[in-house]
């Protein structure tokens, strides 16, 4: 029992620990907001126990630090009118909890037809999954991507601004 | 060493958590942040798999990672959209309730 496979499984069990209660907390959006922060970091210790270290920093960065601030300012902003949640329809939550159960039984069941001859080597072994080797291959193969991801990042900037903008507003 | 079945299984886990909560919860922000969710248990799935091929066929091959952060950029691109329609929903009307936008409902 390796220090990577026991950091592993618990980091496992924090993300899912971490999206569970994210789901429960229902009425406090704060709490739902840190509890996907807890599950963004455990995944990023994931990532960089694999040995995808730049996916590991980027989640930090983007996901767990800018994102889910932008979802915590949104929170914050819409203020109280926004926490009118309506009532509640009894007869659907058994259905939705019944297909839930059996959505991640059919998930699971097909994760474990992976074949057990493929499996994963600790990131001390190996030396090519660096963040070197990813920006060679990212600008030299990739490149196209890249370049269509940045025009999709410009476009969600515009298209955030031209839809967060009140009437009459410059 | 993981077993690749088990990262597998986490994010199966995770993008089922996340489908939950996309249709049982009632808010606009929660249904957005599982949505973020999925598609981080989308990007482990893309390093898992990544992490069993980047030994087999040559190195440098990091395709997984690639596409990992792609699905990161597009969350980040989806949730910013997102936001700003939830702030535009919330200024017109007084509710965050993702029932309540039904006009298109037969």
């Amino acid at each position: 029992m390796s220090v990577e496979v026991v950091s592993f499984y618990g980091l496992a069990a924090l993300a899912l620990a971490g999206a569970v209660a994210m789901l429960a907390f229902v009425r406090d959006g704060v709490a739902a907001v840190l509890s996907l922060l807890v599950v963004f970091v455990s995944l990023s210790g994931i990532h960089a126990l694999l040995g995808a270290h730049a996916v590991a920093a980027l989640q930090l960065v983007v996901q767990a630090g800018a994102s889910l601030v932008l979802v915590l300012f949104v929170l914050l902003l819409s203020g109280r009118r926004a926490q009118a949640l309506g009532p509640r329809d009894p007869g659907m939550v058994v259905i939705k909890a019944a297909g839930a159960m059996a959505a991640l039984a059919a998930g699971v069941a097909l994760a474990g037809t992976v074949s057990a001859t493929m499996p994963v080597a600790p990131a001390s072994q190996v030396a090519s999954g660096g963040v070197d080797a990813l920006g060679l291959r990212l600008f030299t193969a990739y490149v196209v991507p890249i370049e269509a991801l940045g025009m999709l990042l410009l476009a969600a900037a515009v298209a955030s601004l031209g839809l967060s903008r009140e009437e009459g507003a410059p | 060493m993981i077993p690749v079945e088990h990262v597998i299984g986490l994010s199966a886990a995770l993008f089922t958590i996340g489908v939950v909560g996309a249709l049982v919860r009632r808010s606009l922000l929660a249904v957005l942040m599982s949505l973020e969710l999925m598609l981080a248990a989308a990007a482990l799935a893309f390093v898992g798999f990544d992490r069993v091929w980047a030994d087999r066929v040559l190195a440098g091959a990091v395709r997984g990672q690639v596409f990992a952060l792609l699905a990161l950029t597009v969350a980040a691109a989806q949730l910013a959209v997102g936001l700003a329609l939830v702030l535009a929903n919330a200024r017109n009307r007084d509710s965050a309730n993702a029932e309540d936008l039904s006009v298109l409902k037969w």
